[in-house]
């Protein structure tokens, strides 16, 4: 059977990909911060996975104000980098696991979380910049992936709480699969940060580390902290911290099981508008 | 029975909810059509006309041309949308971001530099952080409908 091993959490600004297409990692503005990921991707080298489960946002990039779907899984075989306004990122093309998603999609589904299934879609920087920061620029990324989109952009985005049933339901969906996949699933989007208006640049560096203890410690209780929490105290765009409990409720603990262990946590501000947050958990073999 | 709004009284903020949304869904639109190289020249060449093809209102428009990205988001507009005008322009999001703050690009680099905007006095209307209508030039332009 399918297992899930570990899970990541990181933010997944549009900067630090365009630190990387232009090779300004060692640049004094970005050292701290790639730094900050140089055990993640030595963890990737010894924890690679068969399969990514990558939650993240896409920005106005495959989903236009045309549709906007709250929950959306990939069941392509491959997606493209999107051009989402300064050309497509030179990275390479995401290979995806038609077979994991469509059953993962008829399971979740069956326990009454309506996603939307997208067979055609390119992908932003929310998912491509996550694979950068932990496998750094390959010539082709490690693994398939399964992109899983959540509507971040437009209110009402999905509650914490439901966020995190969805990850008891996709860590079910995973486990009665057949093959004895190694699955990793990602959290990615945040930390603080508001993108608009007059109050743009805010940044709480005490909410976000509360939020990185609770979210190893009391995820249950992080996961029903109300929307407005976030926008008052880590910016509009800081909602996105919600996909960061879907990922939390996909572990083992949540279901009964063994406590994850902390393989490794980091916090850095600022990456251009945004504080960034970064945590590997372990489920016990 | 109204909605349960419980993010308008955050100051310098405009959720982007689904009353927004129908607001700015040309506008949004329209910025959607510049991740296309072609239409990016054409709109380039030619910015009024090329905004009146799409059924936007006129304040809609004229906030595209001066590029007032409050005054867009007042509008409908919602921030990830409209970076594609920004995109267009050349500018990164740093800069789209600090143009709607009332600080130069320098001072907007210089405070993320030094953490961020404080949350302190920000939370809620009335408090008196840096991103309330009283401390900020631009925050005393835009409208907070229903505030």
């Amino acid at each position: 059977m399918a297992r899930i091993s570990a899970s990541v959490y990181t933010s997944h600004v549009p900067a630090i990909g365009a630190a990387i297409d232009l090779g300004k990692t060692t640049e004094a503005y970005w050292q701290p911060l790639f730094s900050g990921y140089a055990f993640s991707r030595e963890w990737m080298q010894t924890h690679k996975p068969d399969v990514i489960f990558l939650v993240y946002n896409d920005h106005a990039t495959a989903f236009s104000l045309d549709m906007i779907p709250t929950f959306a899984i990939g069941t392509a075989a491959r997606y493209r980098p999107a051009d989402e306004g300064w050309g497509p990122r030179p990275v390479p093309e995401v290979i995806g696991h038609p077979e994991l998603a469509s059953h993962i999609a008829q399971s979740v589904i069956q326990d009454d979380f309506d996603l939307t299934i997208v067979n055609k879609m390119d992908v932003d920087h929310g998912l491509t910049v996550p694979l950068n920061l932990l496998c750094g620029s390959p010539e082709a990324w490690p693994c398939p992936v399964i992109p899983f989109a959540v509507n971040v952009v437009q209110y009402p985005v999905p509650s914490g709480r439901r966020c995190f049933n969805l990850g008891k339901a996709i860590r079910k969906a995973i486990e009665s699969y057949d093959e004895p996949l190694n699955v990793q699933i990602w959290g990615t989007g945040g930390m603080s940060h508001q993108l608009q208006g007059p109050r743009a640049g805010l940044i709480n560096r005490e909410w976000d580390n509360r939020f990185l203890d609770r979210l190893i410690a009391d995820p249950a209780g992080l996961a029903a902290v109300p929307h407005i929490d976030y926008v008052r105290e880590a910016g509009s765009e800081g909602i996105e911290l919600v996909m960061w409990l879907i990922a939390r409720g996909a572990m083992a603990d949540v279901a009964g099981g063994p406590k994850p262990t902390v393989a490794h946590r980091f916090y850095h501000v600022p990456a251009s508008n945004t504080a960034v947050g970064h945590l590997i958990l372990e489920n016990p073999q | 029975m109204p909605l349960d709004k419980p993010y308008l009284d955050v100051p310098g903020t405009t959720i982007f909810d689904a009353e927004q949304s129908r607001k700015g869904y040309a506008l949004n639109q329209f910025c959607m059509s510049l991740m296309k190289a072609e239409n990016r020249a054409r709109f380039k060449a030619d910015e009024r006309a090329y905004l009146d093809e799409w059924p936007m209102t006129e304040a809609q428009k004229e906030a595209v041309l001066a590029r007032d990205l409050n005054r867009c988001i007042a509008l409908g507009g919602n921030i990830y949308f409209l970076a594609k005008i920004g995109a267009t322009d050349g500018k990164s999001f740093q800069q789209m971001a600090g143009s709607m703050t009332g600080m130069s690009e320098a001072q907007y680099r210089d405070m993320m530099l030094a953490g961020g905007r404080s949350v302190e006095g920000n939370r809620k209307v009335g408090e008196d952080g840096d991103a309330q209508a009283h401390r900020q030039p631009q925050g005393r332009t835009i409208p907070k409908e229903g505030a």
